[in-house]
């Protein structure tokens, strides 16, 4: 545990990316497996151990420390592996098992013996050990590192291309001893089952406005960005496998997508619900994510298809290194093949000049369907990743409502000592509802503003939630409003941010819930 | 406490401690800047003290100065006034007050542990204990600072062509490293920020040993490599450091055990080494003095008033304002 713990403090303390990476290298470097392998998939969150409740450890620290104590030092610290590592009072000799033991010991522990293991574990440990060993149990170690990162250091210690790396990626398993035998020459790149490894995605880069002057529009081609989520389709022999975004395979959610396609093909594409292609809106392809039973009333009224935007794969070749119009031309060919009512095409749309497209954005969108446009350069492959000068997402405008803070809570990790993450609401009458929570949006300033206006006007306190003085306006940018029975004020934000301080406006301009309602819903 | 009050005011004379505005008669326990204000009428303080605020405000920051010796009693009135040396910083006391057979003692900022750049906290028994609480949570507990002092070193050896830019405060932490440096047997020179230099000569004058020290030259074309560069944790953030290409930035400070908050400052090596009491020095000084009454000054209040209560002994928060704890920010 020690060079892990060593690690992930260094990661989380050097800012600059490059040096993140020489770390890494450093750490693989010097590192056998299979712990440099475990150690890897940790920091990409590629294994999870949750085989112990964080209440557990809370539980555990609770008949060790008294609990006020405990609650005045967490107030103040933010972090609650943090404070547990720094508060644990027992010390203990001995060393801790090596990061690739103890996750098999984690993984196994049982539930009888775990509170003196951890008990254990926690005193024999060094503070930064013990601050590792929680984050390793409570999942999420948020240092600052990406699984892009990861992989770049990979790339850079095997002098291996990047790209390389992210095709096999999702195709290997800790503790990836294939893939540190090819980076260090002693064995060939690992090889992958295509049929069932998710391809990482090409990704968008959003469009600003300077960009789009340079742009020109002969080389390019739009469609609509459905309001759906992003999926990768892998066919074969008439299986199907779906994977979201991130390369979860989300297939048992959507049991009654089918093709009779024998051959080979991955496709990318929009997942949304509705009938005869027409999409409702994304509260209702809610209805269908995250379940692990799907019951069949539920795909009787949110029926799942997908809007086909690209191929990657047919009959096994890989048709990546295509430029999007080839692409574009064996899609169609593909979809004409095997029409079905689970696949549709997303269209393309017609323009002859900026200018035009930006009136068919405003004209045109459909508020329900579209998150927006995508622009297309003909010319490009497809390259997995976000990278520049490819594809690019026009959103639509967000929508803004003044509306008044009411609470606050501490923020996480880096934000740890401010009050970041903001309650705010709208006047029911004379009384205030809260309509949703936005942690971002504002600056380092602006943060500090909100954080000293906390502090100073805390009219109560519920553990760590402060209710704050009901004065302060910030106007809230959104993208869009979905009716809600979970919220009591029955209206569900999203992605709501906050955009600007309205210090200077006072409450009683803020307007009525329901008059948002009618405007917004 | 009838005799005084929450502005630590000693009323039978007159005589208020560490005051945030100039007052009549002011007794200081040590200079830093939360404690120490210029503008008083008379200043009661060790030789030291007196010494550092003229440093810092000038030669006439106050109209008279009186000094007083450590462990000798000084009357006033009814009132018997001794300095106990708080081990903080070079001058630092704490203020034992005895009327009318009652003893409270003020601490001022204290540590308990040996520092060589000052002369060692001793503990002094009273009724009534009006101390400090920087770091008064049982999340504060100083590693021994040698071995933080060992990583400055270890670090030097990784990368040897970065400068390191060490952010210390100006009185009592940047003698302190140095000082801990040479017990490290580090004996290149060491560079300081012009902030630093007139107490850290104060501190040779005081024949405390910090060896060689050079104040950087921004303009010179030397490049620093792998050399330790003292300087305020200002200093660091603005300007003034663009001269070093690559630096490692650390900073000394209790507070510095709380990554999250070190990651904040982007200070990349933090060094948790404090001047101030951490929790078990406090609690455990509280016990020893066999104090009734604890009142608490300034810090994290709560925590020690709770410890008090299971300990059945009264405590008391007074929250004084002012008091930002300037040395370890
Ligand atoms: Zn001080």
């Amino acid at each position: 545990m020690r060079s892990f713990s060593e690690l992930i403090n260094k990661l989380l303390l050097t800012s600059s990316r490059n040096r993140k990476v020489d770390v890494l290298c450093d750490y693989f470097k010097n590192t056998p497996d299979p712990d440099r392998g475990f150690t890897l998939a940790i920091i990409t969150n590629s294994l999870e151990i949750k085989n112990i409740p964080i209440s557990k450890i809370k539980e555990i620290v609770r008949e060790t420390v008294d609990e006020e104590l405990f609650a005045l030092s967490y107030d103040y610290v933010g972090d609650l592996a943090e404070t547990i590592s720094l508060i644990w009072p027992n010390k203990e000799n001995g060393n801790l098992p090596q990061i690739s033991k103890m996750i098999g010991i984690l993984k196994n522990i049982n539930k009888n013996e775990s509170t003196r293991k951890i008990h254990s574990f926690l005193s024999i440990a060094n503070e930064t050990e013990r601050w590792a060993l929680i984050k390793l149990i409570s999942g999420g170690l948020r240092i600052g590192v990406s699984s892009r990162l990861a992989k770049t250091a990979l790339a850079k210690f095997g002098e291996k291309k990047l790209d390389d790396i992210e095709k096999i990626w999702h195709g290997i398993d800790p503790p990836y001893e294939n893939l540190f035998k090819w980076l260090c020459d002693t064995g060939p790149i690992p090889e992958i089952d295509l049929k069932n490894t998710f391809n990482p995605m090409m990704l968008a880069n959003p469009l600003e406005d300077k960009d789009f002057i340079n742009l020109n529009c002969n080389n390019f081609v739009a469609e609509w960005k459905w309001d759906g989520i992003r999926v990768q389709i892998i066919i074969n022999d008439s299986n199907i496998k779906i994977f979201s975004r991130t390369g979860d395979d989300i297939s048992l959610s959507f049991p009654e997508i089918k093709s009779l396609e024998k051959n080979m093909v991955i496709l990318d594409g929009e997942l949304l619900v509705g009938r005869n292609y027409i999409p409702m809106n994304f509260n209702s392809l809610q209805q269908r994510l995250n379940r692990k039973k799907v019951s069949l009333k539920h795909i009787n009224d949110f029926p799942a298809f997908v809007k086909l935007y690209d191929i990657l794969y047919l009959n096994n070749d890989d048709l990546r290194e295509k430029n999007w119009e080839e692409r574009r031309n064996l899609l169609e060919n593909w979809y004409y093949k095997n029409k079905n009512e689970f696949f549709d095409l997303s269209k393309i749309i017609n323009f002859n000049s900026w200018k035009n497209l930006t009136a068919i954005r405003k004209n045109e969108i459909i508020d329900e369907q579209h998150e927006g446009l995508m622009i297309k350069r003909k010319s490009s492959p497809y390259i997995s990743g976000r990278p520049k000068g490819h594809w690019y997402k026009w959103k639509k405008d967000p929508k803004t409502v003044d509306a008044i803070l009411m609470y606050a809570v501490r923020g996480h990790g880096k934000r740890s000592s401010y009050y970041s993450d903001f309650t705010f609401g709208l006047w029911d009458g004379n009384q205030l509802s809260p309509i949703g929570k936005a942690y971002f949006g504002f600056n380092d300033n602006e943060l500090k503003i909100l954080d000293k206006f906390v502090r100073n006007n805390t009219i109560k306190k519920f553990g760590p939630v402060r209710e704050v003085e009901k004065t302060f306006v910030i106007e809230v940018a959104f993208d869009s409003v979905n009716s809600s029975t979970r919220h009591k004020s029955g209206v569900a934000l999203r992605f709501p941010r906050i955009k600007r301080l309205r210090e200077d406006k006072p409450t009683s301009e803020v307007i009525q819930l329901c008059e948002f309602k009618l405007e917004f819903l | 406490m009838k005799w005084i009050n929450e502005n630590l005011y000693i009323s039978p004379i007159n005589t208020y401690i560490d005051p945030s505005k100039p007052v009549e008669n002011a007794i200081i326990t040590h200079g830093h800047a939360d404690h120490a204000k210029p503008g008083h009428k008379n200043v009661l303080a060790t030789k030291e003290t007196i010494n550092i605020m003229k440093i810092r405000y000038g030669e006439n920051c106050a109209q008279n100065f009186q000094e007083l010796t450590l462990n000798k009693t000084l009357k006033i009135d009814d009132v018997k006034i001794t300095f106990y040396p708080a081990g903080h910083i070079l001058g630092s006391v704490q203020v034992l007050a005895e009327y009318k057979g009652e003893r409270i003692n003020f601490t001022g900022d204290y540590k308990t542990k040996k520092d060589k750049t000052c002369e060692n906290f001793e503990p002094v028994k009273c009724h009534t204990l009006v101390t400090e609480a920087t770091f008064g949570l049982p999340v504060f507990q100083h590693p021994n600072e040698h071995n933080e002092i060992k990583k400055l070193l270890r670090s030097l050896e990784l990368f040897p062509k970065r400068p390191h830019l060490v952010g210390v405060y100006a009185l009592g932490k940047a003698q302190r490293i140095i000082g801990l440096l040479r017990q490290q047997k580090y004996d290149k020179e060491i560079f300081i920020h012009g902030a630093l230099e007139k107490l850290c000569n104060y501190y040779v004058e005081e024949k405390i040993f910090l060896g060689k020290f050079l104040k950087t030259n921004l303009k010179d074309k030397k490049e620093y490599h792998g050399e330790i560069i003292l300087a305020p944790p200002s200093a660091i953030k603005n300007v003034w450091s663009r001269k070093f290409v690559d630096p490692i930035i650390c900073q000394v400070s209790g507070w510095m055990s709380i990554k999250q908050r070190a990651k904040q400052n982007l200070v990349e090596l933090p060094l948790i080494i404090s001047d101030h009491a951490d929790w078990n020095e406090l609690t455990q000084y509280i016990k020893l003095t066999g104090a009734e009454n604890v009142y608490v000054t300034h810090g994290r209040e709560e925590a020690i008033v709770h410890w008090c209560k299971m300990n059945q002994i009264n405590g008391l928060a007074l929250s004084l304002s002012g008091r930002e704890d300037e040395e370890d920010l």
